[in-house]
């Protein structure tokens, strides 16, 4: 009776996370099979279109490889994800260590405040910045990204980085001071090794939303040679009406890849950053 | 010449006097004791003396110099927390070496020291372990090893014997002045323990709302209270506290005895109302009322197990205190008034 009980439960819970499993690798595997199918397997409405009903194929892989500056999208994308994370990193840790530590009352509601920042649209944001941009002449160039992004990057890092930083007992920073340490060497040398995953988890947050931007990328850049994956493929592989689905799945399945194992990797920290985060 | 001496010291967090005048200071190679209950500023005190706090008013001076506006890694001081505040990434030895690790010293100074600071505390099989791994105990003594190991000019404890239980804070305060002892540096102590305060310390200090009531040895502090304060916050049972007129009279338990035996001495003698003997084998508590008109006559008599009268619940018998160890208080100051004459029984 109770085994059973038990084994009904654990199947229960089993077919939950089945189907977790299968909504969330769907994606990957439609990704999978539409950039090797044929076209003409991909567009007759007769075949089944979950499986491969002709022969596969490499040809999108070709095209996308051979006749779109793909691999230039890849290396801006990590040129500007780079950038990026590096100013992100250099400003939230700062920021996020003296509203925690030194600004007393006025931290935590400053914190909220920069947070809010976040929340304001990029589809407001990109008209007044393209004005920044064309002033500082940066029209047209990775530059004018990796100004922009951090506009975003930073105040959600910083809100994040003020959990972490919160949750390391004071003690121990003040101990660091009387044995012979700077304020700053206290921050270096205690506080910064005890937030690993803290700053990890701001660096692929960092990344990832650089990554995925597509509103400033599509407003600031349009020489194809300087786009990014985001604003590349679907500007280069939908002309008017036409979708190539073929090279845009497989577009989308490599440059989707690399995230989903760094996320799956550092999944544990990553969560642990998180709600440290949202709670404290 | 003084190791710390604070002059005048007041902090006010806030609009919240904290610490008000506070004057002290130690004596070379002393224990010094700071004791009051929770929230009476001793860990405020402790704090400014190390930099972590600046007072509003007053000024610190160690070893002679004036440091209160300098920030605690130009005070060459050492200070262990009631948290320990072990570095949790670090491995022990690491702990040990980091404050030597700050001032740049070389490898080989520094396997040494931590080497001779680990053999102290009798940690040194502890050494490539976090401290997550450790007991209780085995934290403290880390801590104590680092706090020991660039040899301060004085050592801050703010209650290093709080987290460790019962059985294990006696052999830690043992330890803990052995080594004092042995190494020589003046150490303040901070401790709401008044037995831990009595065992520990050369002289204590007692603090309450953020004043200090009385700087003495331990047997100052017991036997001459300089107020009703530290008269009834030292000692357990507290120096029992009578009204007459316009005095308190105060008196130890262990003074308030039979009269048996005792009527060739020098003693004040009283009618006692026994009302509840407490029988805890080393010692018997006896509880009851003085028999004279007072308000507050309730008092506690402490009978080591040689005294071997038999006292009864409800019966009346005669007590005596002798008369040195009787003390009388203003009633309205509560401050200690120095003659001793004309108590009435
Ligand atoms: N940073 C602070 N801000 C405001 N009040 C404080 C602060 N630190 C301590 N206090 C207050 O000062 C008083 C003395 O505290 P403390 O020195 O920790 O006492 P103790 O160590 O004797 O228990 C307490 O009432 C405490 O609430
Ligand atoms: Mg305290």
């Amino acid at each position: 009776m109770k085994d059973l009980r038990a084994l009904r439960k654990k199947g229960a819970i089993y077919a939950a996370a089945l189907f977790f499993i299968c909504f969330g690798a769907f994606p990957f595997y439609w990704m999978l099979i539409t950039a090797f199918k044929r076209d003409h397997d991909l567009f007759n409405p007769e075949s089944n279109p979950f499986l491969f009903n002709e022969p596969s194929t490499l040809e999108h892989v070709r095209l996308l490889f051979g006749q779109t500056l793909f691999m230039k999208y890849v290396v801006n994308t990590f040129l500007v994800g780079g950038a990026v994370v590096l100013i992100t990193l250099v400003i939230a840790i700062p920021a996020a260590y003296s509203l925690t530590r030194l600004a007393g009352r006025w931290g935590e509601s400053l914190g909220v405040g920069i947070f809010l920042t976040y929340l304001v649209p990029p589809t407001l944001l990109f008209i007044p910045l393209s004005r920044v941009i064309s002033f500082l002449k940066l029209g047209e160039s990775l530059w004018s990204l990796i100004l922009v992004y951090p506009t975003f990057t930073i105040p959600f890092c910083t809100w994040l980085l003020m959990g972490f930083f919160k949750s390391i007992p004071r003690d121990i920073e003040e101990q660091a001071l009387i044995d012979g340490c700077t304020r700053i060497g206290a921050m270096v040398r205690v506080v910064l090794p005890l937030s690993t995953s803290g700053i990890l988890t701001i660096v692929i947050f960092a990344f990832t939303l650089s990554m995925q931007e597509f509103i400033y990328a599509l407003a600031f850049i349009s020489v194809s040679a300087h786009k990014t994956v985001s604003i590349g493929v679907p500007t280069e592989l939908v002309r008017g009406d036409v979708f190539r689905w073929g090279p845009l799945m497989a577009a989308a399945l490599i440059s989707s890849i690399p995230v989903a194992v760094v996320y799956s990797l550092f999944l544990d920290r990553f969560i642990a950053g998180f709600t440290m985060g949202a709670t404290k | 010449m003084a190791q710390v001496q604070v002059t005048g010291i007041t902090k006010y967090f806030g609009e919240v006097k904290v610490l008000d005048n506070v004057n002290l200071a130690t004596r070379k190679h002393e224990f010094l004791v700071l004791l009051g209950p929770s929230g009476c500023g001793k860990t405020t005190l402790l704090r400014i003396i190390a930099g972590l706090e600046r007072p509003t008013r007053g000024e610190v001076l160690i070893g002679g110099r004036e440091v209160t506006g300098l920030p605690p890694r130009a005070r060459n001081i050492a200070m262990v927390f009631q948290s320990y505040a072990l570095y949790p990434h670090m491995t022990v030895f690491e702990n040990i070496s980091f404050p030597l690790r700050t001032q740049n010293m070389n490898r080989d100074a520094i396997q040494e020291k931590v080497a001779w600071a680990a053999g102290l505390f009798g940690i040194d099989r502890l050494l490539e372990r976090k401290p997550r791994e450790l007991s209780g105990g085995e934290r403290q003594r880390v801590a104590l090893a680092r706090a020991i190991v660039r040899m301060p000019t004085v050592f801050l404890l703010d209650e290093p014997l709080s987290n460790l239980d019962a059985k294990l804070r006696a052999s830690a305060r043992e330890e803990l002045q052995t080594f004092q002892k042995r190494i020589g540096i003046t150490t303040i102590y901070v401790t709401h323990d008044q037995v831990e305060a009595m065992g520990l310390g050369n002289r204590i200090v007692v603090m309450d709302q953020g004043r200090v009531r009385q700087i003495g040895t331990p047997l100052q502090v017991y036997w001459e209270p300089a107020d009703t304060f530290v008269a009834t916050f030292v000692g357990s049972p507290p120096m029992n506290l009578v009204e007459q007129g316009e005095v308190l009279m105060g008196f130890r338990p262990e003074d308030f005895l039979p009269i048996e035996g005792r009527e060739e001495e020098d003693v004040e003698r009283f009618q006692f109302e026994v009302t509840w003997v407490e029988n805890l084998g080393a010692e018997r508590l006896v509880y009851g009322n003085m028999a004279f008109q007072s308000r507050n006559g309730r008092v506690v008599s402490r009978l080591a197990p040689n005294i071997r009268v038999s006292l009864e619940a409800g019966k009346t018998y005669i007590f005596a205190v002798p008369r040195l160890g009787i003390k009388l208080f203003d009633r309205n100051t509560g401050m200690l008034l120095r003659r001793v004459s004309g108590v009435g029984g």
